[in-house]
């Protein structure tokens, strides 16, 4: 990797102070994503701005109806958690499908949902439980966060400082791992609240996470794998590589999207 | 250059390193521990597995500067004198190796799933928590064996902790 110039903030106002002042900057969260690619020398930031002594990033917090997850927050962290496993029981089976044990000891929820990697978990998690990803300036919603592959809406220099999401009545993830990157091939969360039901893909989109209209508007009037009679996704607008092709990707989000249907409908109302 | 100050295998080092240095060239490079190996340097093989404030992470994914002020645990930490860790013992008596290049991250992973997951380990959660070492001579059937023999020792023996 190319040489950079370190920093290592213990606050967020000493993080913003630092990216305000420097030039060709990037925030180290877990570096499980980053530091692979500058490895690789496709990132190569003059300087690197280190998340990982600011305390104030880190923790779980639950209240009646949200969970918020500070950004810094470790996915085994978050697999571990009892307030977690309590509230919102798809975000732990989440967090434990996410890379391997050490990926998960060094991984966070923010970074994952600020590089908007296309077959990372966490963004349908964000859009499928209509999260707020709140950041040192703002709280954004999760529906106008993601903005294609590895885009979103945060400014240059934008801190986020935690996620809540709002706590379903029932809600399940399922991910079609690819077996050896473990990345989702596809991954679709189903959440039901009180003013309706949301489908949030990922993995397959050409254009990154996205939401399904059409289940959302079924499953809001009968909460059943039934209600999916008929209903398929277009293969236009899904991504094709080697492992998947888009209309066998398009064929799995319909196969995907039943099982999580099931397994939300039999989660605890 | 920065500073960087850690604890590895129950000794304070203190090193000027430039930023870019990866903790697992940090330890071998710098202080010649060449126990944890670099397999794929893509955070895929486990070969680089240590135990950073007790908790198993890739070292090749990680740099030297982010594990300032932490404990770092290496392959070379965990036997006791002459005695082996009881999980270094199990790999040696099911022949849970046949190169042995990839062991030092079995090793180290495999007392981290039983400081998760306790000693009574069956062969499903054993194989699921191994998803991130790979090897590639022996079909994992004998190291699987070796786990699950090593987390019964751990239980029956006082750990060797003086290294943690």
């Amino acid at each position: 990797m190319y040489a950079f110039e370190y920093h290592r903030p213990t606050d967020v106002k000493q993080a913003a102070e630092l990216v305000a002042q420097l030039e060709e900057t990037k925030f180290l969260a877990g570096g499980q994503t980053l530091l692979p690619t500058m490895k690789m020398r496709l990132a190569a930031p003059a300087n690197l701005i280190d998340l990982g002594q600011v305390a104030e990033l880190r923790g779980i917090e639950r209240s009646a109806d949200t969970l918020s997850i500070g950004a810094m927050t470790l996915h085994a962290e978050v697999a571990n958690s009892a307030d977690v496993r309590t509230a919102i029981p798809a975000l732990t089976e989440l967090a434990e499908l996410i890379g391997d044990p050490h990926v998960r000891n060094r991984g966070t929820i923010g970074g994952s949902v600020a590089n908007n990697d296309p077959a990372a978990d966490y963004p349908a998690a964000c859009l499928a439980l209509n999260a707020a990803i709140v950041t040192n300036k703002r709280t954004i919603a999760a529906d106008d966060f993601f903005q294609g592959i590895f885009a979103t809406a945060l400014d240059e220099g934008e801190i986020i400082t935690k996620i809540s999401f709002r706590v379903p009545s029932q809600a399940a993830y399922v991910k079609f791992r690819h077996p050896a990157s473990r990345y989702a091939l596809v991954g679709v969360f189903v959440a039901k609240h009180a003013d309706g039901v949301r489908v949030a893909v990922t993995g397959s989109g050409a254009n990154g996470v996205f939401r399904v209209p059409e289940m959302e508007q079924a499953l809001s009037r009968n909460f059943a794998v039934a209600a999916l009679d008929g209903i398929s996704v277009p293969a236009e607008g899904m991504s094709s590589d080697i492992h998947a092709d888009a209309v066998y990707r398009a064929h799995l989000v319909g196969v995907i999207a039943r099982r999580a249907v099931q397994a939300a409908a039999s989660s605890r109302a | 250059m920065t500073t960087v100050s850690l604890t590895v295998n129950g000794q304070p080092v203190t090193a000027d390193v430039d930023p870019r240095t990866l903790l697992i060239q940090f330890l071998r490079e710098n202080l010649r521990l060449t126990g944890t190996h670099v397999g794929c340097d893509t955070s895929q093989c486990g070969a680089c597995v240590v135990h950073l404030n007790d908790q198993a992470i890739k070292a090749c994914t990680i740099l030297a500067v982010q594990a300032d002020s932490a404990t770092v645990t290496t392959i070379e930490g965990i036997a006791q004198g002459s005695e082996l860790h009881p999980m270094q013992a199990a790999f040696r008596e099911h022949h849970g190796l046949q190169c042995g290049f990839c062991t030092p991250g079995m090793v180290m992973s495999a007392i981290d799933i039983v400081n998760r997951k306790g000693q009574a380990l069956d062969e499903q959660t054993i194989r699921d928590e191994l998803e991130g070492n790979l090897c590639r001579c022996t079909g994992y059937h004998n190291i699987v064996k070796a786990v699950a023999a090593g987390a019964q020792a751990m239980a029956q023996k006082p750990l060797p902790q003086a290294a943690e």
